[in-house]
């Protein structure tokens, strides 16, 4: 979309609904006359999104809006329900044997919680290393050589291999999170609230590590967040989500400075910064709306400041309100 | 430890600590979570108590409502006074009058505040029992107006409904609303938003604003994230291994830090004005409180640290209401 040549990855209608089918109590009950029917959450709905090579987009939204969901499709560990994702403009539903495990390994991906992501029971040398040994990508005899040098581009002593994670710091996690994600050479790492856990000034390092490793072994990133200044910092183009849809998408000093969707807008007054006038807090009112049961027409009506009828009715569709930045709300006409 | 203080004169204190030490006993050592510390909070102010993880923000914030644990305890010498009232040495009976009625807790997670298998109404009701002698219905309607005070939307049916029922936000309300109860004189909220999303943390902060400002409530807000307290605190106190390294209104904290560990973190929040530029990292992490080297803490990560910096700097007036602890205050980092 923005750089010259097609884009690495591009998302065309994905759309991922949840089911959950009616239980043993339930059948029971329906037998008896009661209407307990399957619960559906639509928790990603028509996005669409192409990400150019070695570009870094950010991905915004409140709790349950979908952005990790979408994150999961991209990576890999989840399929979509419809809609079509495209690696290289090739289809990744109909690619099969070593063409699909190429696209496996090129993305990675690395997990909020440091803690939870790594297998506490195994050392470091084998979280990093395995799967390039698996993969072919190292010899056994090769492996020790490989995680150091890969410990080593996260900034980390190599001879930390042999430590389980417990014997780490949280930051130190998160790297060895980084080195297992590098391990495979990949060209593309969705980062899901990769930076959520740490501490201020570890969070810092972390970011800075992965502006160098972009820098360094141009990397692609789809960067999941919900910290807006985080985004702003790393970020070339920003996705705004919200209740499963994409709803604002622009370059980033130009979504910063000029936002249009008035949730865009709500979200980038609330983001506290170091600035130490005293501030009155102004609130966007209510809460994001259950996927389960969404406000028809726009899903943000509930909440905005400047809904009118049409919101209610009818659905804002994605639309180009300056070159490159496109926007779904009735304002734009 | 340092004869400084850091009151705003003329007014009494609704909190003043002195010399606050809590010592963990474990069996690797003596861990030194908080270790000397001295600060005011003056009527209806707010105080952004800010640190990392390990720093002994969150211990000095329970060190008030007196919830430390064996092995840690609060180490004799140490002086915690509301409204006047020493709390190191009070009776437990005394202590729990005093915990809930003058002085409340907001936690990080609502979930620590709430019984998930009682009903919001029974759990509130009981709140306002335990310290005042009135029946049911008055209770009730107490819990209510408490409800309303924090911006819930049809409170009557919320009442009626479990924790589980809500959702994180609401659920911070309703925990702000436990401890707004007995319009208490102090709250210590141990960060309270970090667990919500922005749009929610706006609202809680509004609230909280609007309450102290109407109300005359002091508070301490524990965080690690400078950017919150930057719009919400009058003053800031930044700790750093057991101790207060800087302290001062919240403008000049912010503005003209003195401590090369505020000026670190004010350069790690990313924001507009660091876009393409690398974030000034502090080197390393936070020491283990086991094994503090003597003298400074930071001196192992400090970018300006000179031989002087083995022994420990007192907190020290640099400017007007400004502290810092640090041989080196307010020069330039040469890095």
């Amino acid at each position: 979309m923005t750089a010259a040549g097609g884009p690495i990855l591009s998302l065309r209608s994905v759309t991922k609904r949840f089911t959950q089918k009616v239980d043993l109590a339930g059948k029971i009950a329906n037998s008896l006359g009661a209407k307990v029917r399957e619960t559906v959450v639509q928790a990603v709905s028509d996005v669409d999104l192409d990400i150019a090579e070695g570009e870094v987009v950010g991905l915004v939204g409140e709790s349950g809006c979908g952005k990790s969901t979408l994150g999961r499709i991209v990576a890999g560990i989840m399929p979509q329900t419809t809609g079509t994702m495209t690696w290289r403009g090739k289809d990744v539903g109909a690619m099969h044997g070593s063409e699909r495990r190429a696209w496996q390994l090129a993305v990675q991906m690395i997990f909020q919680d440091p803690y939870a992501s790594l297998n506490p029971r195994l050392r470091v040398s084998e979280i990093v290393g395995e799967a390039p040994r698996v993969h072919g990508l190292v010899s056994r005899g090769a492996q020790g050589k490989y995680v150091a040098d890969m410990l080593d581009q996260v900034g980390l002593d190599g001879a930390y291999a042999t430590r389980y994670p417990h014997q780490f710091s949280g930051g130190q996690r998160q790297r060895i999170g980084i080195a297992r994600a590098l391990a495979v050479k990949p060209s593309f790492i969705v980062c899901d609230e990769a930076v959520a856990a740490l501490d201020v000034s570890i969070q810092a390092q972390v970011l800075n590590l992965f502006m160098e490793l972009r820098q360094r072994l141009g990397l692609t990133y789809l960067f999941i967040s919900h910290n807006l200044a985080v985004v702003e910092h790393l970020s070339d183009r920003v996705a705004i989500m919200y209740l499963g849809r994409i709803v604002e998408v622009a370059r980033a000093e130009e979504l910063f400075a000029r936002p249009n969707h008035p949730y865009t807008q709500a979200l980038l007054a609330e983001v506290p910064t170091l600035d130490a006038a005293r501030r009155t807090y102004k609130p966007i009112s209510g809460e994001l709306p259950s996927p389960l049961d969404p406000p028809p027409g726009c899903a943000f009506h509930p909440r905005c400041p400047h809904a009118f009828d049409r919101c209610k009715a009818e659905r804002p569709a994605l639309k180009e309100v300056a070159p490159g930045h496109i926007s779904a709300c009735h304002l734009n006409g | 430890m340092s004869k400084a203080t850091t009151s705003t004169p003329s007014v009494t204190p609704t909190l003043s600590v002195r010399n606050l030490r809590t010592h963990f006993f474990t069996k690797e050592g003596v861990a030194k979570a908080v270790d000397g510390v001295d600060f005011d909070v003056a009527p209806g102010e707010i105080l952004g108590l800010v640190g990392e993880s390990g720093s002994g923000k969150t211990v000095t914030g329970f060190s008030i409502l007196g919830l430390i644990d064996p092995p840690g305890r609060i180490v004799e010498g140490s002086s915690i006074k509301v409204g006047g009232e020493e709390l190191t040495t009070a009776s437990p009976q005394r202590l729990r009058a005093i915990r809930g009625a003058e002085v409340a807790m907001i936690f990080q997670d609502p979930m620590m505040t709430l019984n998930p298998v009682l009903r919001v109404d029974t759990q509130m009701i009981e709140t306002v029992q335990a310290h005042l002698n009135v029946g049911r219905a008055e209770a009730l309607a107490r819990a209510r107006a408490a409800l309303v005070q924090v911006g819930i939307a049809s409170p009557d049916e919320r009442l009626r409904s479990y924790p589980h029922q809500f959702s994180g936000g609401m659920r911070q309300r309703v925990a702000i609303a436990i401890a707004l109860l007995h319009k208490p004189k102090l709250i210590v909220a141990d960060e309270p938003t970090t667990a919500l999303d922005v749009t929610i943390q706006g609202q809680i902060l509004y609230e909280a604003q609007r309450l102290c400002r109407d109300s005359g409530t002091s508070m301490i807000w524990v965080t690690h994230d400078l950017a919150v307290v930057a719009g919400l605190a009058d003053r800031i106190a930044v700790m750093y291994a057991g101790r207060i390294v800087e302290t001062g209104r919240t403008a000049d904290v912010i503005e003209r830090p003195l401590h090369p560990y505020t000026k670190g973190l004010i350069g790690s929040v990313p924001s507009q004005n660091t876009r393409g530029h690398k974030l000034t990292q502090i080197p390393g992490m936070t020491p283990s409180l086991l094994k503090l080297p003597p003298g400074c803490s930071f001196k192992a990560r400090c970018p300006i640290a000179i031989d002087k910096c083995n022994t420990m700097p007192d907190l020290v007036e640099h400017r007007p209401g400004h502290f810092a602890r640090c041989w080196r205050a307010g020069e330039a980092a040469a890095a």
